[in-house]
This record gives structure tokens, C-alpha cells and sequence, in this order.
């Protein structure tokens, strides 16, 4: 099973090398890794996915993290409430004959057509990777020629705004 | 000069800006305000500004003979007096020379600062002269590393270094300097106190777990202590003696934590692990509280993991929070200094379990099944010689050894009493340790008899600082248990590849003592134990280096074994 762990580090030089040479060393599996800056100067937020059955895996990996001095916190969030997302850009194959069919296809995930050509149309998808892996099988019959996702980034909810918002939701739906 | 010719301005011009001194010089300071007492190294290009800083400053530096030897005897150094080891050596080769050295520290949680020079900045990644990705190399054999990018942040870098590997579980700190922020000017300020969220180690330990320590020690009817190397690096060898005193509970040591507990003491039950005593395997085996104590159960310890400490309630008491759990299930896992620990615990109304059956059963295998050896009344056995050693020094002295037979000889026959004696490779188990850690021990310890016990092959490896003892005067007894062979992977090639001994045999040995003699040291060759007898007797008492070259039977086993694979209730070889 797949489990998301957000890892906030101090943004220096070769951090992420640290953290996927940890990886490797302890030959823990990394299915995907995003980085990038963060609300607070100097640090960063990896968001990292690992296919780990193990609890004591899992436990292993989070306390190795926590060993490296540029590490400040890492957080398992795969079972809290969380909003995760994936960029995809699929380069699909689609003659003029199929392209409104893709165009229609393709709506309801509220992706859209960002370049076109005569054969091919390319595609950007956003949203939670189960989505981005259900409109990728959908496109697989008409041919994809290219793909490329970013893996996931992802981040907590805040509870209490959101139970804010759902009930400011309600006052107007009244 | 002083001839009064300064413009009368300069001279009483204010002094607005603090003094700018370039990196080698605060490098230089930095060292003198961490109070260190020496410098291993070797010098070269890269870091020639350090050596110019260091012409004159008034910090000892002691030149090995290659990199590896130096980083070595920083380790050793380290182990007998808990303070970090200090090593500078040039980019390229030299760094690349340290890696054996830093992962051994890394392994087994040697505190050391070490230093290695780089290339300018301005050529880094562009395959200069004794260039070498240093950083990239070193990152996962290392607790921290460091390239310094701004002279201004060296004092900075420097003291974090020597925070982080004396702190927490201890380990080696690289900081990798380039040749141009050595040469640069800035300012040296080394009052900012250390800053590091990302490194908050967690020293005093919950003391709810510690009550649950002290219920579960209650209820037990076969508890056993494991005493490993964090009980040494506390320095809580008197805080676990009282601990063990109290509540009468027997002690297994791993094989770095030897010393850690009197092996001389009625609750002692030896070494644990693959050589270790029957009694202390049977004990961690059957036993229904295993009480660890800053060990981090290491393969060689616990033999199969199926079978170790099976029946047991486990408590893992330890500095490091990964080693909790990451080999053997833990039930109350308590993460704090090993010192801490046991003064938490002894603070709590310990009571004790009904225990005077176990105790009488763990005393009688104790008794029962020693280590052994088959005297043959000539020639002279590997053991005996170890014991003899141990005897003529009134069990007091500094030992170091490479790593093999020789090794888990001297392991089980020199009997600690005292913690940080002991210096050997044991995570990494790297040959050619001895001889170079025996140098590092030898200045940590300057009133000590350092006794080096080296294999014939790992002897070899580093036998190039051998004059290191005679540049330095340094007294150390350095024996070679020599049986022309790659000891143990004769006896693994005996006991499980049909005794077919692939290239682990050495009949092509230099003659020692002429070696010793070349190096302006006193070399012997002793064959019989009376021989060894009078030699030790007479080396021992000299102020000098001395080189003892021991002809040993090659086909002595250490015994008794668990096999690989095997669990450490399976041990063969437990009676003559």
C-alpha cells in the first residue's frame, strides 16, 4: 500500500540527496517525490510516496528521516484528512476524426487541451492521482505517444476551516 | 618594524572593525576553542593553508603514514577518552582514504570532526587535480557533512560539527573546505550559540516508560540485562552496576559494550552474539525480560532473529530512536541517554521478580560451560597468549585489535573491568584497525599500557604506522597473533566450504622482527607459551614501542559458534 509522507527540510544544498540516498541505502522503495519551496524562507516540502505493506517499514523510514540534521519533521498523512494532487500532461493520439470525442472524454475530469497538433492533442490533467490513473486508462485506447506526471503533492486539511467552510456552505444553501 | 615610522593616524585610528582572519586560521582557532588536544592527518595540496595555520600554533598533529591510519587512530583516540577525534587530510586521494575510517566511526558511534580540503570553488565539478566528490561519497557514512560555501560561515559549521558528533549517538562530522575559502578573509565569531531544530536529540528519558521498565522488571522470573557501547559513551558503567546490583539481574555485554560491566563480577555472564558464552546466549534465549541497554542488536548478536529472546518481554533503552524497533520487536521502547536511564530507574522503588531459580540456573551454565581451549603443553595457543597478556597487565590495559579470530579471542579472554579499554572494529569489522587505533589510544591515554593485538593479515594492512610509534615514542605493545592465515576465513572455509581454502592462507610472511628492527623498534618471536611468558614479561616493562611476533597453530577455531543462520540457543563447540 501506498503511504504519503511529507517531509519539511531545511532548503540547502543537497538535501534531497541526502534524503533519496537514505532511501537507497536502506532500500526502501520511493514511488514518487516532489520538492519545492515552502511558506517559510529556507525550508522545503517533499512530499514522498512509498509502497509499504510493513507498519514497522513505515515507522523505520519516518525515523531515519528524523536522523537527518536538515530534516525538521516529517509526517505520515496518509490517514488523515488530506487534499493530494498530481499534475499529469498526456500527449494523446487524436486525428481530427476522434478529437471532439477526447475533447468530450476528457470534461468531466476538468482536464484540459493545452496544445495541439495535426495527429495529437496534449492534455493537463490535475487532481488526486486515483483520478489522474482513471482518465490516463480511459486515453490508453487512443494511443498516448507521451506522458509525463509530477507525482504527488500533498498537504493536510485544516479541520476547522474546513468545518468553517462546509457550514458557511450550508448558511447559503439555505 | 618598530622603528616609528607609522603616519601618526594610523596608530591612533579606531578599530571600528573586529580583525578579519582567513578560514585556515579559524579552523586553527575554532580547534583551540573546542580545547582539542590533537590533530591526526596527513597533508597535501588542497589543504596546504591549513597546514601553513597550523605551522606553529601549538596544536599537536601527529603525521601517519596514510589517511587511513590517521582516521584510525582519531577513532581510537575517541574511544578511550569520549572526546572527538580530530583529522585533517587533503581533496581527492586523501579524502577518499578516510572513507574505511569514517564508516567504521559511523558504524560503531565514534565521535569525530574531520576535515578534508577540496579544490577551489571556482574548478569544483570540473575534474580538477585531486578532485573528489567528497560530500557525495561521505553523505551516508557520515552523521553530517558539510562543504563550506563562505568563509563567514565556517566558525559556524565548525562548531555544529563538533555538537553533533559528541552528542545524541555520537558519529563522525566531515567538512570539506575548498582551497580558496582556506585563503579567504572574513570574520572569525565563535560565540553564537549552536542552532540546529532539525537535531534535538532526546537525552533525559519519559518517565512513564521508565515506570513501566521498573513494573515489568517486577513481574519477571528470568530477566537479563544487555549492556552495549552506549552504556560506555554515557559513562554509566557505575549507574548500571548499582541498576544491576539492586536488582539482581545478569548482564550479557555485546561485544563493544565490554567493559561496561566488570566481567569479573558474580552476575557477569559474558559476551552475547556469535562467540559469545553459552551462558549469555541461553540467557537472552530463554529469558522472559531482555532489558537492552544501549546496544543496538546487531545481526552478530542475535544470530536468527526467529528464534532471539523469543519468549521475552523486551525493553530497548536507547539514544538513537531509529534502533528502537528496526530489528527486533520491542515492547517498551524507552529513548534516552543510557546514563539517564538507569538513574530514572534507579530513582523509581525497584522491586524484584522471583528470581532465584534463573539466578541459579544462568550461574551454574556460567560455570558449567566456560570458554575453553585444549592445552597441548607445547607450542603456543592463541588464548593462552591472551591470557597471559591480560594477566601481565593486572587486566588494565588498552587493547586494541583488527578484526577476526584474534579479535574474539581477545574478546573472550581479556576480562574488562573498566569501560573504555577496549577499542576494536566491530560494526564494520575492518582489519588493519589495531596497530593505528592502538596509536590514537596510546595518546588519549599517555600513562596506559597500550597492547595493539593484531592478526598477521590485518597487521599487514597498516603496518606502514609502525613508525609513527617511534616518531612519536609512543610505547605500544604491539602483538601479532600469527598463524599465516586469514584466520577466520580459514575457519569458515573449514567449517562450511569443505575445508577448500581459497586463498586464505599467507605462507609468504615477512619476518616481523626484522621489520620491527627497520622501523628502530624492539622486535621479538616467541613459539612456546614459556617463551611468551618471558617476553611479555620483558616487553611489557619497557618505555618503548615494542613489536611480538606470537607463531600460532593456523588451525585453531574460536569456538564456541553460532553458526550463520543459526539461533544463538544453537551454538556448537560449547565443551572440549
Amino acid at each position: 500500500m501506498n503511504r504519503i509522507l511529507t517531509v519539511i527540510v531545511n532548503n540547502h544544498a543537497g538535501v534531497l540527496n541526502r534524503i533519496t540516498g537514505l532511501f537507497l541505502r536502506r532500500g526502501f522503495n520511493i514511488q514518487s517525490i516532489t520538492v519545492g519551496t515552502t511558506e517559510v524562507e529556507d525550508q522545503s516540502r517533499m512530499t514522498i510516496v512509498i509502497d509499504a505493506d510493513d507498519p514497522a517499514v513505515v515507522e523505520q523510514v519516518i525515523k531515519q528521516l528524523y536522523k537527518q540534521i536538515d530534516v525538521l519533521k516529517v509526517t505520515d498523512i496518509t490517514d488523515m484528512p488530506m487534499v493530494a494532487r498530481e499534475l499529469a500532461l498526456i500527449r494523446v493520439n487524436s486525428p481530427l476524426s476522434t478529437r471532439s470525442e477526447v475533447t468530450t472524454l476528457i470534461e468531466p475530469f476538468r482536464a484540459s487541451i493545452i496544445d495541439v497538433g495535426r495527429e495529437s492533442v496534449t492534455i493537463q490533467a490535475t487532481g488526486h492521482p486515483d483520478k489522474i490513473e482513471a482518465l490516463i486508462a480511459l486515453l490508453r485506447p487512443y494511443g498516448i505517444k507521451e506522458l509525463a506526471r509530477t507525482g504527488v503533492t500533498a498537504f493536510t486539511r485544516d479541520t476547522e476551516k474546513v468545518a468553517e467552510i462546509s457550514r458557511f456552505n450550508k448558511v447559503r444553501a439555505l | 618594524m618598530g622603528l616609528g615610522l607609522q603616519k601618526p593616524e594610523e596608530v591612533s585610528a579606531p578599530q571600528p572593525q573586529p580583525q578579519k582572519i582567513s578560514g585556515s586560521q579559524m579552523l586553527i582557532e575554532a580547534l583551540r576553542q573546542e580545547r582539542v588536544e590533537v590533530i591526526f592527518g596527513y597533508p597535501g595540496g588542497a589543504v596546504l593553508p591549513e597546514y601553513d595555520a597550523l605551522y606553529g600554533a601549538g596544536i599537536p598533529h601527529i603525521l601517519t603514514r596514510h589517511e587511513q591510519g590517521a582516521i584510525h587512530a582519531a577513532e581510537g583516540y575517541a574511544r578511550v577518552t569520549g572526546k572527538p577525534g580530530v583529522v585533517i587530510a587533503t581533496s581527492g586521494p586523501g579524502a577518499t582514504n578516510l572513507v574505511t575510517g569514517l564508516a567504521d566511526a559511523m558504524m560503531d558511534s565514534l565521535p569525530l570532526v574531520v576535515f578534508t580540503g577540496q579544490v577551489g570553488s571556482n574548478v569544483i565539478g570540473s575534474d580538477a587535480f585531486q578532485e573528489a566528490p567528497v560530500l557525495g561519497i561521505t553523505m551516508p557514512i557520515t552523521k553530517h557533512n558539510y562543504q563550506v560555501r563562505d568563509v563567514d560561515s565556517l566558525p559556524r559549521i565548525i562548531k555544529e560539527a563538533f555538537h553533533i558528533a559528541a552528542t545524541g549517538r555520537p558519529g563522525p562530522v566531515l567538512i570539506d573546505i575548498p582551497k580558496d575559502i582556506a585563503t579567504t578573509l572574513g570574520v572569525f565569531d565563535y560565540s553564537e550559540p549552536v542552532h540546529l531544530p532539525g537535531y534535538q536529540p532526546t537525552v533525559v528519558p519519559n518517565r512513564l516508560q521508565i515506570r513501566k521498565v521498573a513494573a515489568a522488571i517486577a513481574q519477571a522470573k528470568k530477566p537479563v540485562v544487555l549492556a552495549g557501547a552506549g552504556v560506555v559513551f554515557a559513562g554509566a558503567a557505575k549507574e548500571l552496576l548499582e541498576f544491576v546490583e539492586r536488582v539482581q539481574i545478569p548482564v550479557v555485554n555485546t561485544l563493544l559494550g565490554l567493559g561496561g560491566f566488570p566481567a569479573s563480577h558474580p552476575l557477569f555472564l559474558g559476551m552475547g552474539g556469535m562467540h559469545g558464552s553459552y551462558a549469555a546466549n541461553m540467557a537472552m534465549y530463554e529469558c522472559d525480560l531482555l532489558i537492552n541497554i544501549g546496544a543496538r542488536f546487531d545481526d552478530r548478536l542475535t544470530g536468527n532473529l526467529k528464534h532471539f529472546a523469543r519468549f521475552a518481554k523486551v525493553v530497548h533503552i536507547d539514544i538513537d530512536p531509529a534502533e528502537i524497533g528496526k530489528n527486533v520487536p520491542t515492547d517498551i521502547p524507552v529513548v534516552g541517554d543510557a546514563r539517564e536511564a538507569l538513574r530514572a530507574l534507579l530513582e523509581e522503588p525497584l522491586e524484584r521478580g522471583d528470581t532465584a531459580e534463573w539466578l541459579a540456573h544462568v550461574k551454574r551454565m556460567k560455570q558449567e560451560y566456560p570458554f575453553w581451549y585444549q592445552a597441548d603443553g607445547q607450542g603456543l595457543k592463541p588464548q593462552r597468549l591472551v591470557e597471559l597478556i591480560y594477566q601481565f597487565t593486572g587486566g588494565d590495559a588498552i587493547i586494541t585489535t583488527d578484526v577476526g579470530q584474534h579479535q574474539m579471542w581477545a574478546a573472550q579472554y581479556y576480562r574488562f573491568d573498566k569501560p573504555n579499554r577496549w577499542v576494536t572494529s566491530g560494526g564494520l569489522g575492518t582489519m588493519g584497525f589495531g596497530l593505528p587505533a592502538a596509536i590514537g589510544a596510546q595518546i588519549g591515554a599517555r600513562d596506559k599500557t597500550v597492547v595493539a593485538i593484531v592478526g598477521d593479515g590485518g597487521f599487514q594492512m597498516t603496518l606502514q604506522e609502525l613508525a609513527v610509534l617511534t616518531d612519536y615514542k609512543l610505547p605500544v605493545k604491539v602483538v601479532i597473533v600469527n598463524n599465516s592465515a586469514l584466520g577466520m576465513v580459514r575457519q569458515w572455509q573449514q567449517l562450511f566450504y569443505e575445508e577448500r581454502y581459497s586463498e586464505s592462507l599467507l605462507p609468504g610472511q615477512p619476518d616481523f622482527v626484522k621489520l620491527a628492527e627497520a622501523y628502530h623498534m624492539k622486535g621479538y618471536r616467541v613459539h612456546t607459551e614459556a617463551e611468551a611468558q618471558a617476553v611479555l614479561r620483558e616487553a611489557l616493562a619497557l618505555p618503548e614501542p615494542v613489536l611480538i611476533d606470537c607463531r600460532v597453530p593456523a588451525e585453531e577455531n574460536v569456538y564456541p559458534m553460532v553458526a550463520p543462520g543459526k539461533g544463538i540457543h544453537e551454538m556448537v563447540g560449547i565443551r572440549p
